[in-house]
């Protein structure tokens, strides 16, 4: 009887310790969320205050009752927010086109052909993870200011294109597309250039969606080769752009605009993000590297 | 056979192309810039061949002051943001509820523009004659005395540099560690369980071990990509960071190839082979570290 109690308390302590545990850990989680949303919220809620309203509030207030979309209006009128945008948009899209064209046939080469040396130049390949970008980006510059490209999207674009890891990971993917689908079609007389397009593409549609968002990713928010080689408000990205506009745009002091240029930056990415959370976590745990 | 090996080379050749012109060969290039003496851009035109780029460099208060900060922010925040993301992977894994919404958000910094958010941290810290910001808010109410963290002393803005860091590298590393800790075998912490071994005996005899080839991934490119700090700081503190003296190596060198101080590529180049080298050595480290003390499954 004594023992039975004995138990009993034991295992209310245990589901007591259980409880705190659990308690903490969401508290913990919790907090962290703050962290990370908090930025979010206070630019969303300083792009809908009006500018006077911001800066008469010496104690910044958690709220505003009096919303306001001028600054948005601000954002796209007194500086050229839509332009940043658009040269943005040019950048991503012919990059990210580029980069899946040389890396998907330098992926088909590697996984499917046979070709003298292939091994050595694969391991060459691979070595060239390593370099890191600054040291090759300076070099880059001079090359792109010599040939003239310097305020261009040929400028802008070129040195971005190549990404040896997307070429290894591509080709992983590939190689496990069983040889006999290959040997098959080679049987039927199909040609090369047909078996990637009509039967190892679709297969590895997965990876290509993967590698090509976070290829969009790295594009949206590039910022050191853009502000190197550009110094023509015409063609500056958003990153570069922002940097202006926290510099010389607005006057320094109209944050509120600001804010809502900024909210203008982020929510492409956001959005992509909500949509595609699962695919891009995936992904980036493959292989995304920052940091 | 034949017609195959030019074919192959055929699929190459576009990548090759781009590699060889923005890769292989700067990376030559690189060198022969930083042992090129008195290069001049204009006429392109060099006194002579030796160590006086790296000499200058070494002996420049800027780029000291870029070494000092770089290092203080990788001692910092290497450590600190792998042990956070090491609690809050421990934390996710042991939850159900909630778990795929708090995965999502811990996750969202790593989609979003640097240098747009890098401006709200600016504004939450910086304390202005109209307002003490958001910060100085919180360590007032506190009972601290408001400090301006972007124009204000060293150490504050140490801190938010390295608090904006953190938080930009949090997500890559929670991801990692998240799906290293699922991927334990359960069977472990049965055995465990059925034996009475206590929870931290449980973390630091099993958990610990299975996962620490994954924590030695993440300190390795932690290192590498702390020593190339850069935009996260330009967005904090401005792009003329020699004004705020918060230069990162990365930093000394774009600021010696173009900007105000640039045009100098041979001095750029010699910085960015001296960071080359220190990523390089630390690197080694890390992995001579990582064979004696990583447990393999």
């Amino acid at each position: 009887m004594h023992q039975n109690t004995d138990f009993s308390a034991i295992e209310k302590q245990a589901q007591r310790n259980e409880r705190i545990r659990k308690v903490l850990t969401y508290v913990l989680l919790t907090f962290w969320a703050i962290i990370v949303l908090f930025p979010f919220y206070w630019m969303i809620l300083t792009s809908v205050k009006s500018y006077s309203a911001y800066n008469s509030e010496y104690i910044p207030k958690l709220y505003t009752l009096s919303p306001t979309l001028q600054n948005y209006l601000d954002a796209f009128t007194a500086v050229s927010l839509g332009r940043y945008f658009l040269n943005t948009l040019i950048f991503t899209v012919v990059t990210t086109a580029l980069m899946m064209v040389v890396t998907v046939f330098a992926a088909f080469a590697f996984a499917r052909l046979k070709f003298k040396g292939k091994d050595l130049l694969f391991t060459l390949f691979l070595s060239l993870m390593m370099i890191p970008n600054e040291l090759v980006i300076i070099t880059n510059f001079v090359t792109i200011t010599n040939a003239g490209l310097r305020n261009s999207y040929m400028g802008l674009i070129l040195p971005s294109v190549t990404s040896v890891f997307y070429i290894y990971l591509l080709k992983e993917n590939f190689e496990q597309i069983p040889e006999e689908l290959y040997k098959a079609a080679k049987v039927d007389g199909t040609s090369d250039f047909k078996y990637l397009w009509k039967v190892m593409l679709p297969i590895c549609q997965p990876t290509m969606v993967t590698i090509a968002i976070l290829k969009v990713i790295e594009c949206w928010n590039s910022y050191v080769w853009p502000r190197l080689i550009t110094d023509d408000e015409a063609y500056f990205l958003v990153s570069n752009g922002i940097q202006e506009i926290r510099e010389n745009g607005f006057g320094r002091e109209n944050i509120p605009a600001m804010m809502a240029a900024v909210v203008v930056i982020s929510i492409p990415l956001i959005v992509l993000f909500i949509i595609f959370h699962k695919k891009i976590m995936a992904g980036v745990s493959r292989g995304g590297t920052k940091g | 056979m034949d017609k195959n090996n030019s074919k192959a080379w055929l699929y190459l050749l576009p990548a090759m192309i781009f590699l060889g012109v923005f890769m292989i060969y700067p990376l030559f290039d690189v060198m022969i810039y930083s042992v090129e003496e008195g290069y001049n851009s204009a006429s392109q035109t060099y006194f002579g061949i030796g160590p006086y780029n790296y000499n200058y460099v070494l002996r420049d208060p800027y780029f000291l002051q870029a070494l000092k900060n770089t290092f203080i922010l990788v001692v910092i925040t290497v450590p600190l943001s792998t042990g956070i993301a090491l609690l809050i992977s421990v934390g996710l894994n042991s939850i159900v509820k909630l778990r795929d919404f708090f995965q999502t958000v811990f996750f969202l910094p790593y989609v979003t523009n640097t240098l747009a958010v890098g401006l709200v941290f600016m504004i939450l810290f910086k304390k202005t004659p109209y307002s003490d910001g958001f910060a100085n808010l919180l360590i007032t109410a506190v009972g601290g005395t408001a400090v301006d963290f972007i124009d204000g002393p060293y150490w504050a803005k140490m801190f938010v540099m390295c608090f904006y860091t953190v938080w930009v590298v949090l997500p890559f590393k929670i991801l990692i560690l998240t799906s290293a800790l699922a991927s334990v075998n359960p069977d472990y912490y049965k055995a465990a369980r059925v034996d009475g071994t206590s929870r931290l005996r449980i973390f630091t005899r099993i958990t610990l071990p299975m996962i620490s080839p994954m924590i030695f991934y993440l300190v390795i490119t932690g290192f590498i990509g702390a020593f190339k700090a850069y935009s996260d700081v330009v967005a904090i503190f401005g792009t003329d960071l020699n004004a705020a003296g918060m230069n990162t190596i990365v930093g000394y060198v774009y600021d010696m190839l173009y900007g105000d101080s640039g045009g100098y590529p041979s001095f750029a180049a010699a910085a960015a082979l001296i960071l080359f080298a220190i990523v390089l050595t630390i690197t080694c480290i890390n992995l001579l570290i990582s064979k004696k003390n990583t447990h393999y499954a």
